[in-house]
């Protein structure tokens, strides 16, 4: 009726005009920050990756795959990958299953009080408490652990080894514990997560389908096993993903945490550590960015690969 | 209805009966995964509690013999030392203004670009959209190198304007990807309303659209501050040794660490540590259930 003022066509044009305008308007800005600053140096990396780039030439030379030839001769790389290897198998399945009893504890685990499934008693305390490491910056969470893991016997977890007679352990001088030490941190930051994100998962389910079968006999490992974990398995895969994705990472807690950043002799040392050491400390940035490009590849066939091996039939509910 | 209630009251009868058989099973299972939530809630709180208690200790108490020895006076001085001497006070500030700037301008560009993704038709949509999502398959690192001499290429290195920027922009696709999706949910017809009667598209979003999405602008909101608040690895490449009083807490906090051991000031690290801790821990404790809301809100989706 409005378009009655302008004459039809004119006002259909200029009304398609402005909607235009705004949509070129609210994407512009955002668009070129991100193409600038994101997508532009993603693409940069794979052809930088291709050449001997030290910083100081204006030109890098392309030397083709040469790096990546450099790389499966780089017994620091090869250890680097074996980490992630470590830790994209250990990490997630020691994270998810403390995560899986809490959660399960948490929301039914308090028993069939009057023929009601419920929580335990403080649940919510418990999940306001492990949920707090998630928001420490990792920085924080890592110098905080270099005292608790101090390899004489003024570190806290070696006094209270000393307290029951025990002596101390280089948590993170043994070669052989100094990785694990590192991972079981991870776990200490991300249980409470996967609480509360399995928590809701658990939630949406509807009770009667518990009620129903506790009332048909089904015990406590039936609940959790026949039950609960096939209706949460989407949520399950979703956080598998999330922590393989953090497997590939690391970075900060090494950076800050390991002894002499990523050893002793290099048993903590992670790609990424790896790649920022030799782009900002040797500047070798042709040799960085192959890595880069291997750990883009590393990641993205987990993420593939993880998709399709958990993928199962959906149960609606 | 007499012949109704019956088969009620036969079905009730084994339920009683089976109460305290499943009562014992619930006596020692119970005791049991009491034990366990009771262990984990003091491996997470006990460490932190242990950093705020050594702040108080004096220098030979934390480097002698009783790690696990109450302090044995409260001393703040070393409080002051961290907050002055060790600059983290200005730390501090310097990552209120940084992060408070790029999560309002991420939450304001990302908006209106989910915005128009989610409601708008036009030639070139999805290709934008999946160019966005795009980014959260990348890992940061791979860009690390290109990122620092595109920043450098702007002039743009050791100043804020360049760590806003970047943070800005990697916290795009989360938030595009996250709104989007958000903004389809909301009901078209109040928009189209505030249309017909002569609102233009940009009066429309800012007035209509964004009040009825709060829910999902607050979740992200948190996410981003967060996020950006514990950033570590952008400031280290993008601020540099040579402009110490611009850098960031988790910078500061990584380098007091590195220094307390030549300068023996532990007291003085851990109460920069709790320093760090605390403002955590508060803004935890007042908003916990929109933080875990906030954070858990992408894996759900």
């Amino acid at each position: 009726m409005r378009r009655g003022d302008v004459g039809p066509a004119g006002g259909l044009l200029s009304a398609k005009m402005r909607t235009y305008g705004f949509i070129v308007s609210f994407l512009a800005i955002p668009l070129a920050l991100y193409v600038v600053f994101v997508i532009s140096p993603y693409i940069q990396a794979f052809y930088i990756s291709l050449t001997n780039w030290k910083g100081i030439s204006a030109n890098p030379r392309y030397i083709g795959f040469e790096n990546f030839g450099r790389l499966l001769d780089d017994e620091v790389f090869w250890a680097a990958v074996r980490h992630h290897g470590l830790l994209l198998l250990a990490m997630p399945l020691i994270t998810i299953a403390i995560a899986l009893f809490f959660s399960f504890l948490l929301n039914l685990g308090g028993g069939t009080g009057g023929g009601r499934l419920t929580g335990v008693w403080g649940a919510r305390f418990y999940r306001v408490v492990y949920f707090f490491p998630q928001v420490l910056a990792v920085a924080v969470v890592g110098v905080l652990f270099q005292a608790i893991y101090r390899p004489d016997g003024t570190g806290v977890l070696n006094g209270l080894l000393a307290a029951v007679g025990l002596g101390p352990v280089g948590w993170l001088t043994d070669t052989g514990l100094a990785l694990w030490a590192i991972m079981a941190v991870v776990v200490w930051q991300s249980v409470g997560f996967y609480v509360v994100l399995f928590s809701a998962g658990m939630s949406a389910i509807p009770r009667d389908v518990f009620e129903a079968a506790a009332l048909d006999g089904a015990g406590r490992f039936r609940l959790f096993f026949s039950i609960t974990l096939p209706l949460i398995w989407d949520t399950i895969q979703v956080g598998w993903v999330y922590l393989g994705i953090a497997a590939f990472d690391c970075f900060a807690l090494v950076q800050v945490l390991s002894v002499d950043r990523g050893g002793p002799d290099n048993a903590t040392t992670v790609l990424p550590l790896e790649i920022w050491r030799t782009a900002f400390t040797f500047s070798k940035f042709g040799y960085a960015s192959a890595m880069g490009v291997a750990l883009f590849f590393l990641t993205i066939t987990f993420a593939a690969l993880s998709l399709r091996v958990t993928r199962r039939e959906r149960i609606e509910f | 209805m007499a012949t109704r209630t019956e088969p009620v009251r036969v079905a009730k009868t084994p339920r009683v009966t089976a109460g305290p058989r499943q009562r014992s099973g619930v006596g020692v299972f119970g005791a049991l995964s009491h034990v366990a939530l009771v262990v984990w809630a003091i491996l997470v709180i006990g460490p932190i509690l242990w950093t705020f208690l050594a702040s108080f200790k004096t220098n030979a108490e934390i480097v002698g013999d009783a790690p696990l020895a109450l302090p044995s006076g409260y001393d703040w001085s070393s409080w002051g030392r961290a907050w002055s001497k060790a600059h983290l006070g200005r730390y501090m500030l310097n990552t209120v203004f940084v992060v408070g700037v790029s999560t309002f301008f991420t939450m304001l560009f990302g908006s209106m670009a989910a915005y128009v993704l989610a409601r708008y038709r036009f030639w070139g949509n999805r290709a934008i959209y999946f160019l966005f999502v795009s980014g959260l398959a990348f890992p940061v690192f791979l860009a690390l190198v290109p990122l620092f001499f595109v920043v450098k290429g702007f002039g743009l290195t050791d100043t804020y304007t360049g760590v806003i920027l970047v943070y800005v922009a990697y916290s795009l696709p989360f938030t595009v990807f996250f709104l989007t999706a958000f903004f389809k949910t909301l009901p078209t017809s109040v928009g189209e309303a505030a249309m017909m009667d002569g609102c233009s598209h940009t009066r429309t979003f800012f007035q209509i659209m964004m009040p009825m999405a709060k829910p999902g602008l607050i979740s992200i909101t948190i996410f981003n501050i967060l996020g950006q608040w514990n950033q570590y690895l952008l400031p280290i490449v993008l601020l540099s040794g040579n402009v110490e009083d611009k850098w960031l807490i988790t910078q500061g906090i990584a380098n007091i660490n590195t220094n307390a051991g030549y300068e023996a000031d532990w007291p003085g690290l851990f109460a920069a540590l709790s320093m760090a801790i605390l403002p955590m821990l508060i803004v935890y404790i007042i908003f916990q259930r929109q933080i875990q809301s906030g954070l858990t809100a992408g894996a759900v989706k």
